[in-house]
């Protein structure tokens, strides 16, 4: 326990009398991520295997010769990386949903909207490179005959401010979405309905020409990311090592704030909003608060997403996507943060599997899952063994 | 040219149609209205040539007998003489024989007319006969023009001669048999010929029409021809014409009548006006601003109809929804499928009976009825009902639900799109003006969402179902204390729900192509749908989904169809953040608590 | 140590009413006229239904009042009104001579200093007993402030103290949805006393309880008076009369009567109305 007197100065604020008690105070602030994380054993094994990952992945595939039966190939690099950003991708809706019990069906709108930012900074990248070699118009554009950039195209040829996009664009629409739902107390299904809904208009907005983002073919044929050659392997190995230290950062962000009193209002907003209400929680500026958070983790994860995969387009957008994330955290296991990266990757390597090997029946499976997940498996995996390992 | 032949006629049609009176009247066959009318149209039109025939060498009037006998000696006067010269006639000739044969107003006169028009007329070699010929898949089907009977089939034409026409002649018979048209006692035939006379008017045609209006009774039938005739007299060199012409045309709402005063109106590159006398133009700005509001207030007519259909498709879809979601509060995902299950279901019943067109889509409505309420019942029992008051694994698992739907349907009926083809009396286009038509199935989409929504409205509030239904809805546990059974009343209102999402189903089959995703293009909407207009109210239901046909249809035009839904789905969002209960809330102390 | 504590007599009651409470922007009532809850002229109607008809009532500071009345009389509507969870449709509320609270939110409400416990006990059953209390406990409940909170070991005293009055003491780990239907109106009342306000809206709070865990509750809620204005609605006409100093009866939305319970009980139209039936 750390001693230090302006750690509880904001409670004495209020009082009359300044007491010299107020030294007693117990911990550091970043305690309580260290706390949680010693009693989150999930975590551990997550954080430890994606350690693990960030050592054997680069060495497999970079060192290890190709003829040898461990060589890992570039496209399983790309794969796993596209795991992780998946894994992102649900812990931000895991964040909202898990704890705050917003069943958010238009995640995917935020991981877009990322995707697109960093999309629009590799199309700067391209240069004299494209096909019709405008050293500043991207292909699509110069497609359209248009003369001039469209104004919120400048500035993104920087990396820092692509970047920065990555975060604010998709944490805006979510301030200003999440102030109007949660202000009018917009709540369950019908916000669910509603962010369907944005997801859905935005896919309509970015399958149009005008719009300027490529329209039906999105952005690709990327060229390099900070001057680095994207289809090169060693690439492939970087941005899989920062999706899994975004993955990782995210991790223990998320975890912070559910550890937190914050994380406690939360879950309390959960279970009984009215009552949170009532003791004197502005119930509207924490939903709002986390769901901004959520937004932007999601762009961060479809920022990643985008470089690895090499393409973002309209489709993204779908709500369908943004459904599918809702059953990864499911499968899972919902409001435990580490079962969301346990589902995301389970469902996606089955994905990955099936349309390969029986593309007809990916589909009953993912409906089936869907129904069994629900009805059945209400704690998801990580209950399942939980309970499992409790019996033991 | 014509007008002089019709003054030197003048005399024995006048005579001829007195007799004609007797004739026919004397036919049994023959309705008593129609010789009246016959020697009406006869003295009218002889009138009216006799008046226009001013430059004929002789006085019409005076010299009905003289004309007679300054017809040619050899011409026969009996309709079987005449038609025996056609053959051998030359082009002027026959238009002679032709004109003669008119003035004896003989019953058949029509169909030779026509035949000869559309060159079906022939006379056999053989025997100079003349036939009317209707050629058949077999040969030609003979009939003798002075009887009107058959007269057998021939394999070809062989050892027949056409009797030939020219284009001058074909124009006169034109003319001639639209003014036969013109007499017609159907309205319908009337108008017809009318429209067929204005499109290219002359001189003659614009003079048959003017003795038309003189007897013509049907109000309709009369406007059209005014408008004609006004439109014609625009070209009138006296400028009073021309603005009488114009004024009058001020009331049409024809497109060729706005331009030809428009350009009237519209200054030449050296400011000059086509128009020279400036009252006419004052007349036809008059004219051209009244059609222009007219033809704008129809055009908002037709928007708002368009808007209509489009509210009632998604009304259709929504519906259902409404039942489950609005009054069970069941968050059902599946629902789009079992709309789709319905479009599928016409499909089916449409390769079951492919000869029955018609009956098969009035058939699928209780097919599909069926179908997708059994899948509906089938889904509540294995998955809903589980998840009672958990609606957002409700809406998890449904979400799953219709995954397999889709599949399944993939897996079946193959992942291409299938057509459901439209019986007759669903397509074609009601025209109601010159600015407003309206297809037919756009009008029985609108029709038929009322009835669906009556019928519902029905069942919930007039029958023992109805009644138990919203008993559980609003409070399961007194419900069930009451001796409802609550299970067996979940199931059969998800039936229905689901039901009628099939109903929809069929409606839409014959608006779009039916394949695997025609469900899932209708969810979002119609959530919004019953969102929108407040959940548990079907009248919500109805006024929203109209409302938000009319306002998208209303925007399409200004910003674009992709942009308005757009526009639409933004709209909604914020429209629930002021107002969440929707348009119409459920009252009441319980609403208020949540 | 914190202003809680500083301020705090045996079971944390404040020692000036009018001080600042936590740091939030809500101004202090202004109780110069010593009455802290002004009820004026209430009328609310649910669909053409009036649940309260031009209700007046007035709470003096510091006073233990109870409400009564039969069903539908009002008395959980005139809570929502107070705690701002309904609008009325005419008149006006007042806490002390200077804040409106018709102005303002729920947690607005809260903040001010009105606490409520619900008919049916509300607690978050997913957080220990601990939690709930801590989730109470009166404090700058600002998104920021929030996120970086620590118990102070005098917070944490404090909890440790109110889960001793609410005999919690020993379940402080368990799950709240565990606990039984009294535990967790105890607990209510716990949470409530964490917020520490200034009035205390209690409704039914013996509904489900012994007669032995009635009576701790009726000390507990005597022992609040003087420090707190405590406004109790409650149907157990024995409970009221052991703790009554002044009771009010509702019917249809309207005060009908006001004074102590034998003069109440003495009423010919309460007789009637209520206590006859």
């Amino acid at each position: 326990m750390d001693k230090s007197a302006s750690g509880d100065k904001r409670v004495t604020e209020g009082g009359s009398i300044t007491p010299v008690e107020a030294v007693v105070t117990p911990f550091r602030k970043e305690s309580i991520l260290l706390d949680a994380m010693r009693r989150d054993r999930g975590g551990q094994s997550l954080l430890g295997l994606l350690l693990l990952a960030a050592i054997l992945v680069p060495l497999l595939n970079l060192v290890v010769p190709e003829s040898s039966i461990l060589h890992l190939s570039t496209y399983s690099v790309t794969l796993f990386g596209k795991y992780l950003c998946y894994a992102l991708l649900a812990i931000s809706v895991d964040l909202v949903w898990g704890y705050c019990g917003i069943l958010s069906l238009g995640h995917t709108a935020f991981f877009s909207l990322g995707g697109y930012a960093i999309g629009m900074y590799l199309m700067r990248q391209i240069g004299t490179r494209g096909v019709y070699g405008d050293p500043i118009l991207p292909d699509f554009m110069v497609f359209l005959n248009w003369k001039e950039l469209p104004w919120f195209w400048h500035g993104m040829n920087l990396f820092p401010v692509a970047a920065l996009m990555v975060v604010l664009v998709p944490g805006l629409l979510a301030l200003v979405f999440g102030w109007l739902a949660f202000r009018s107390r917009v709540t369950g299904v019908y916000l669910s309905i509603m962010t369907q809904a944005l997801t859905f208009a935005l896919m309509l907005a970015f399958f149009r020409n005008e719009m300027g983002f490529g329209g039906n073919n999105g952005l690709t044929d990327f060229k390099e990311l900070l001057g680095y050659d994207l289809q090169k392997p060693g690439m492939r190995v970087v941005l899989f090592l920062m999706t899994a230290l975004f993955l990782a950062l995210g991790y223990l962000g998320c975890r912070y704030i559910v550890a937190s009193r914050f994380g406690r209002v939360v879950q309390a907003i959960r279970d009984a909003e009215g009552r949170a209400r009532f003791i004197g929680y502005k119930v509207e500026s924490y939903k709002l608060w986390i769901w901004v958070f959520s937004a932007m983790l999601a762009g961060i994860a479809g920022a990643l997403y985008v470089p690895q995969i090499g393409i973002i387009n309209p489709g993204e957008f779908a709500p369908i996507n943004s459904i599918e994330v809702v059953i990864w955290v499911a499968v899972g296991g919902r409001g435990t943060l580490y079962g969301a990266v346990v589902g995301a990757v389970l469902v996606n390597y089955a994905k990955t599997y099936l349309t390969g090997a029986l593309p007809e029946v990916w589909l009953y499976a993912l409906g089936a899952l869907f129904v069994f997940a629900t009805l059945f498996l209400p704690q998801g995996v990580v209950g399942l063994m939980k309970r499992r390992g409790a019996k033991s | 040219m014509l007008k002089i032949r019709a003054g030197r006629h003048c005399g024995p049609e006048f005579a001829e149609c007195l007799s004609l009176k007797r004739r026919i009247g004397s036919k049994p066959v023959m309705s008593i209205l129609k010789p009246l009318l016959a020697a009406l149209i006869g003295v009218t039109l002889t009138l009216a040539s006799a008046a226009q025939a001013e430059d004929s060498p002789a006085p019409a009037a005076a010299t009905a007998d003289n004309n007679a006998a300054e017809t040619p000696a050899e011409a026969p006067k009996d309709f079987a003489g005449l038609l025996a010269k056609l053959p051998d006639a030359d082009y002027s000739e026959k238009r002679d024989l032709l004109e003669a044969m008119i003035a004896l107003h003989h019953p058949n006169t029509r169909a030779v007319l026509t035949a000869l028009l559309e060159e079906h007329l022939y006379s056999r070699d053989a025997d100079s006969k003349i036939f009317i010929a209707d050629e058949q898949a077999d040969g030609l089907h003979l009939s003798d023009p002075l009887t009107m009977a058959p007269a057998g089939t021939v394999a070809s034409d062989d050892g027949l001669t056409k009797i030939g026409t020219n284009n001058s002649l074909r124009k006169y018979l034109r003319g001639a048999v639209a003014r036969f048209k013109l007499d017609d006692p159907s309205r319908k035939v009337r108008l017809d010929a009318v429209h067929e006379m204005l499109r290219d008017a002359d001189d003659a045609t614009i003079a048959l029409l003017r003795e038309r209006l003189g007897v013509e009774k049907d109000s309709g039938v009369r406007k059209e021809i005014e408008a004609g005739l006004a439109l014609a007299d625009l070209d009138s060199p006296d400028a009073d014409t021309r603005l009488a012409a114009a004024q009058s045309l001020s009331g049409t709402l024809d497109g060729d009548a706005y331009n030809r005063l428009k350009t009237m109106i519209t200054p030449a590159a050296d400011g000059s006006y086509p128009e020279t006398d400036a009252r006419v133009r004052l007349a036809a700005t008059t004219a051209v601003d009244h059609i222009q509001h007219w033809r704008s207030f129809y055009g908002a007519i037709e928007t708002l109809f368009f808007g209509l259909s489009l509210g009632s498709v998604l009304v259709l879809a929504a519906i259902g929804l409404a039942i489950t979601f609005g009054v069970m509060g069941v968050i059902n995902m599946a629902h789009g499928e079992l709309i789709m299950i319905g479009a599928y279901t016409a499909y089916v019943m449409q390769q079951l009976m492919p000869n029955h067109l018609a009956a098969s889509i009035l058939l699928s409505i209780p097919a599909a009825f069926v179908v997708s309420a059994l899948v509906g019942i089938a889904i509540e029992r294995s998955v809903v009902r589980f998840l009672y008051g958990r609606p957002l694994e409700t809406l998890l698992a449904t979400f799953g639900v219709s995954l397999i739907l889709q599949q399944t349907v993939r897996s079946i009926f193959s992942p291409l799109n299938r057509s459901v083809a439209s019986p007759d009396f669903l397509s074609g286009t009601l025209v109601i003006n010159d600015a407003l038509s309206i297809t037919y199935n756009r009008l029985y989409i609108v029709l038929f969402t009322l009835i669906v929504f009556v019928i519902l409205q029905l069942i919930l509030k007039r029958t023992p179902l109805g009644l138990k239904v919203r008993a559980v809805s609003q409070n399961r546990a007194m419900a069930r204390a009451m001796g409802i059974r609550s299970e067996w009343v979940d199931a059969i209102t998800f039936g229905l729900g689901s039901g009628i999402a099939g109903v929809a189903g069929v409606a839409l089959s014959q608006l779009t192509n039916v394949g695997p995703n025609l469900g899932q293009g209708y969810i979002i909407d119609s959530f919004m749908v019953v969102v929108f207009g407040g959940v548990g109210n079907l009248w919500g239901t109805l006024i929203g989904g109209m409302s938000l046909g009319v306002a998208n249809k209303l925007l399409e035009p200004e910003v674009g169809a992709v942009t308005a839904k757009i526009i639409m789905l933004i709209f909604i969002i914020l429209f629930i953040q002021r107002r969440k209960q929707g348009l119409f809330p459920q009252k009441g102390r319980a609403a208020e608590g949540h | 140590m914190s202003a809680t504590a500083a301020t705090s007599g045996p079971i944390g009651l404040r020692i000036k009413p009018t001080g600042k409470r936590g740091s939030t922007n809500t101004p202090n009532p202004d109780l110069s006229h010593n009455i802290i809850l002004y009820v004026e002229g209430i009328t609310k109607s649910f669909d053409g239904f009036k649940a309260l008809n031009d209700l007046s009532l007035y709470i003096e500071t510091g006073e233990l009042r109870c409400i009564i009345g039969p069903n539908g009389a009002g008395k959980t509507t005139m809570m929502d009104v107070i705690t701002g969870k309904t609008r009325p449709d005419t008149g006006s509320v007042w806490f002390g001579q200077n804040i409106d609270l018709l102005g303002l939110t729920e947690p607005e409400i809260a903040q001010a200093g009105i606490g409520r416990k619900f008919q049916k006990p509300t607690v978050f059953g997913e957080h220990t007993v601990f939690e709930n209390l801590e989730l109470a406990m009166a404090s700058d409940k600002s998104v920021w402030k929030v996120l970086f909170a620590k118990l102070t070991a005098a917070q944490r005293d404090r909890i440790h103290e109110v889960l001793g009055i609410i005999g919690l003491s020993e379940h402080l780990n368990a799950a709240a949805g565990a606990l039984s239907h009294g535990q967790k109106q105890w607990l209510e009342i716990g949470m409530l006393m964490m917020q520490d306000p200034l009035v205390l809206l209690v409704d039914e709070p013996v509904a489900g309880m012994t007669p032995q865990e009635t009576e701790r509750t009726a000390e507990l809620l005597i022992s609040l008076e003087g420090k707190h204005s405590v406004v109790v609605v409650e149907h157990d006409m024995n409970f009221v009369r052991s703790i009554a100093r002044k009771v009010t009866v509702l019917h249809e939305g309207h005060v009908l009567a006001e004074g102590s319970m034998d003069e109440v009980q003495n009423n010919p139209q309460v007789k009637t109305v209520y206590l006859g039936e």
